[in-house]
């Protein structure tokens, strides 16, 4: 059984926008796209380890606010010819709560 | 439910560029298949020259190999021509008897060349110049024979003509005329052309007219009109090509040289698309790669069913691809009725430069020896940039118009592979050229994709730009009218007057109604609607806080650890001994690990933790501090030099000067970062004449300067006009600001602003116009009324975007 852990409200991250889960592993960046569907990212571009969270959220990808590299929001994944990939995490939300998987911890146990 | 049918028939460039652009757009969508009369799978057709020449393999000129066509699912008949197309039945039918059905059909069957028909051009040894058969053929003559006529002294046959003579072979050149290269270049041009290629020992019969190739089973020579003749083992063809387009004939779409196309790319038969060198649009047939790739754009993008692109024609320039001899040409070189020639010529050092103007626009370009700017002239000519204010200068080249830096270097021809062409990314010009000719790119977007060269400032964009057209040979840069980003096909102006036509107030009122193609724009367009919208309305929008980039938003500068650097505002680089103490404290508190001096004589504290910023710009307020602004594309510093309090030189108060002009103009948004600085003498220790808006105080009154720029490209301000009071000196400042603010692209600082709009422009809106000044003064400072909030005692204080410094949680994981 996975374990969910609730982060905060769904209003507490703007739209078009992301807020930042602080873990034992790193920053985890939760994004909110202008559809109110949410992702979570390592908050570490694959480029040069640029905040993700800071970047500007469009569509369902982010800019790196380091050098523009672009990242989906669903994959992690830099969009081509840029290579590399962010961990993603599953994130839901239910009656407007946020909820979290870590997938690193999951690995760890 | 099955796929659509997908027929190109015309295994070449142009054809399959637009199945690869289609692929990108809509990879689902069709089932593909492709003919081909030739045995091969796409190659290069530009760069058969240098493997003429011996300085390329066929390897390195093949684009799709036929992996290619297996790993998108396409059925390649190779070597199989079309002979016939049932349109009625939707079918097309090739010379073997394969039949295959079609939903859509893409004609790019090309060009062929044209042969001359005197007697004996059907002889053994006679070839064209077109494909790899004849380029294999001339290869093995040039092993067995020794004596070449190449007929045609165009771009093709000069091309032709070096292969040989490389390849050992003695060659003679015919040309029916008294100029080489009559379609791209004028006579003293071509004179020049002509000399150095006979010092490599080719030689020119000129003004001769081919009457007969003779010959009896093979050709041994060739016979002109006057009844001369000369000795020939082999004669190459190379007077033009024709569009192909046969095909289409013998369907009986509507052709007239070539097959007629609409805007669209779509012939009379509405299922039938026709792209490249066999195409007629609007007149005009194209043979060049940059044109044909422009169409192939627009026929993917209606192909894929999106339906907004149009062709409009393209504007060309050639290049010869003869190593060693460096010539461009472009447009209308020749000149005529109302045109002006602006003419360099140094025989000598074999220099020929020709500038044709009209209407001050650059209508043609004709340069030799030094092609150097050929890009920088291709673009002011396409751009249709006035040029009346930079005309004493335009010959000696771009580096002459005031920027140097890395505007200066150039003659990237003559780089080692090892010479870094991106200096932000570190690109090499090996790498560079490597990307273009193993991944076959052709753009500046491809290139900048690929290598990252010119992604970040742009700086080496006229760098890379020479080294595509070296690569690839012939290269036009994109259309003229750029639209803002890939939501959209209207430019920046166009969005900006529809802002204000419309009394448009949000970002989502304009991508409404610009209908915007993605759903909430991209990164690159989002911050310029925002600045857009606040620039023209100030009183009514919402600035929208998630289109501001991170800087903007956390108003602080992000570094490259995720830390962030605090700078406050020291009003005209003049403090006390009380602020610098504070500054000291607050250091101290927050363990700031860097405290550096700026070059806008300000204290930047270094490596902040996001969460620590709103308290610590708290101390900061409390000790009268507010924020420096020095993370924003808005008013930045004013830099001041002592002035007239102590300096024995100074004339005026330049200090004083400099706090009023900051203390009017702080917290402005401007298109770019905006920098002011007064000097109190014409020694100008504050180093006025770099900056966006400069200052020399001078014993009559005050120099006023602008559009200067110490960054990427050095540029030396311009001289805007020569005030008496200080008063008149700010009057001056917010009406300029505020042109440029109306105006200037977002993300276009003064510099290439004032280059664009040209400075008598900026002269006649700033200076002649004096209700107008007064009108922009008015506007500068009603929008200031409302900008002049200290955005961190707002963050420190009231609370506002709190969600922005701290965690949306922590946990124990």
């Amino acid at each position: 059984m996975e374990s969910w852990l609730e982060v905060g409200k769904l209003d507490e991250i703007p739209r078009l926008g992301a807020r930042v889960v602080r873990t034992l592993h790193g920053d985890v960046a939760v994004f909110r796209a202008g559809d109110d569907q949410v992702f979570a990212l390592d908050d570490r571009c694959p480029h040069k380890g640029g905040p993700l969270s800071q970047g500007i959220v469009y569509g369902h990808s982010v800019a790196c606010p380091l050098h523009n590299w672009c990242i989906e929001l669903n994959s992690g994944c830099a969009v081509a010819p840029d290579q590399g990939q962010a961990r993603s995490h599953p994130v839901k939300v239910e009656d407007g709560v946020v909820y979290l998987q870590l997938a690193g911890a999951r690995a760890a146990r | 439910m099955s796929k659509e049918k997908l027929v190109l028939i015309g295994n070449g460039m142009a054809g399959v560029r637009t199945l690869e652009e289609l692929l990108e757009l809509a990879p689902e969508r069709y089932e593909i298949s492709v003919f081909g009369a030739e045995p091969y799978g796409n190659y290069n057709r530009i760069l058969l020259s240098p493997v003429l020449a011996g300085e390329k393999t066929i390897n390195d000129i093949m684009l799709n190999d036929e992996q290619w066509y297996r790993d998108n699912q396409i059925t390649l008949h190779k070597g199989k021509k079309v002979v016939e197309v049932n349109r009625a039945r939707r079918q097309v039918i090739a010379e073997d008897g394969t039949v295959a059905p079609y939903d859509r059909l893409l004609l790019a069957t090309g060009s062929n060349p044209f042969i001359i028909p005197v007697p004996g051009h059907e002889l053994s040894g006679v070839v064209s110049f077109r494909d790899i058969q004849d380029v294999n053929a001339m290869l093995t003559a040039s092993r067995q024979q020794r004596r070449a006529v190449v007929i045609g002294g165009g771009l093709l046959g000069l091309e032709a003509a070096n292969g040989l003579l490389k390849q050992g072979m003695e060659v003679s050149v015919v040309h029916l005329l008294d100029t080489l290269m009559e379609r791209q270049l004028d006579q003293p041009a071509a004179m020049l052309l002509k000399s150095s290629l006979e010092q490599r020992g080719l030689k020119f019969l000129m003004g001769a007219q081919t009457a007969a190739i003779i010959g009896d089973d093979r050709v041994r020579g060739v016979r002109f009109k006057d009844g001369s003749e000369v000795e020939a083992d082999l004669v190459v063809m190379a007077v033009g090509i024709r569009p192909n387009a046969e095909l289409a004939k013998k369907i009986v779409l509507h052709c007239e040289r070539g097959v007629l196309v609409n805007a669209t790319m779509q012939t009379y038969d509405p299922r039938v698309y026709a792209v490249g060198e066999c195409v007629q649009h609007r007149g005009t047939s194209y043979g060049l790669v940059a044109p044909l790739f422009e169409q192939a754009k627009v026929c993917a993008n209606h192909l894929a069913g999106f339906g907004y692109s149009r062709y409009r024609g393209s504007v060309t320039s050639t290049k010869l691809k003869v190593t060693g001899i460096d010539l461009f040409s472009a447009g209308n070189y020749v000149g005529g009725e109302g045109c002006e020639d602006i003419v360099y010529k140094d025989p000598g050092h074999g220099v020929y430069k020709k500038l044709v103007l009209k209407d001050n626009k650059i209508e043609g370009a004709v340069l030799y020896g030094d092609t150097v700017d050929g890009a920088w002239y291709f673009q002011l000519m396409r751009d249709g940039t006035d040029v009346s204010d930079i005309r004493a200068g335009l010959l000696f080249g771009q580096a002459h118009l005031g920027d140097s830096g890395h505007g200066g270097q150039n003659a990237v021809a003559m780089m080692a592979d090892s010479a870094e062409i991106c200096g932000c990314n570190g690109v090499c010009k090996g790498a560079i050229v490597k990307a273009i000719t193993e991944k076959g790119l052709f753009t500046l977007d491809d290139v900048r994709a690929h290598t990252k060269a010119s992604a970040s400032c742009g700086s080496c964009t006229g760098l890379v730009e020479q080294l595509l057209a070296n690569t690839v040979g012939d290269y036009s840069a994109s259309p003229k009218e750029k639209p803002m980003c890939g939501c959209t096909d209207h430019t920046h102006e166009k969005v900006r007057k529809v802002i204000g036509e419309q009394h448009l107030t949000s970002i989502r009122a304009v991508m409404d109604f610009c209908e915007w193609r993605s759903a909430d724009g991209c990164a690159k367009c989002r911050p310029a609607l925002n600045y857009y919208l606040i620039a023209a309305w100030p009183n009514e929008v919402q600035d929208d806080y998630q289109s501001r980039f991170i800087n903007e938003r956390a108003h602080a500068n992000i570094q490259k650890d995720g830390t962030y650097s605090v700078v406050p505002r020291i009003w005209g680089g003049v403090t006390t001994p009380a602020e610098l103490r504070a500054i000291a404290e607050v250091a101290d508190k927050y363990k700031v690990p860097t405290v550096k001096i700026t070059g806008g004589q300000r204290i930047d504290l270094l490596g902040v933790k996001k969460e620590d910023l709103p308290r610590m710009w708290g101390d900061l307020n409390r000790a009268g501090f507010v924020s420096g602004h020095a993370y924003g594309k808005s008013l930045r510093t004013v830099k001041t030099c002592v002035g007239s309090e102590w300096c024995r030189f100074g004339t005026q108060d330049s200090t004083g000067l400099g706090i009023k002009i900051e203390k009017m103009t702080w917290g402005s948004w401007t298109p770019h970062k905006f920098k002011i600085a007064v000097s109190g003498c014409p020694r100008n220790c504050a180093e006025a004449t770099i900056k966006d808006y400069g200052v020399v105080c001078v014993d009559s009154g005050y120099e006023l300067h602008v559009g200067g720029n110490g960054g990427i490209k050095v540029r030396v301000t311009d001289l805007l006009c020569k005030v008496q009071t200080e008063e008149e000196v700010m009057e001056y400042c917010g009406a300029f600001m505020q042109v440029y603010r109306e105006e200037a692209q977002y993300l276009e600082r003064t510099a290439p602003w004032i280059e664009r709009v040209g400075l008598s422009y900026v002269k006649q809106r700033v200076v002649e116009d004096a209700a107008g000044r007064r009108e922009l003064y008015k506007r500068f400072l009603e929008s200031q009324q409302l900008a002049q909030v200290d955005p961190w005692a707002e963050r420190a204080e009231h609370g506002v975007d709190r969600h922005e410094f701290v965690p949306l949680k922590q946990v124990a994981q």
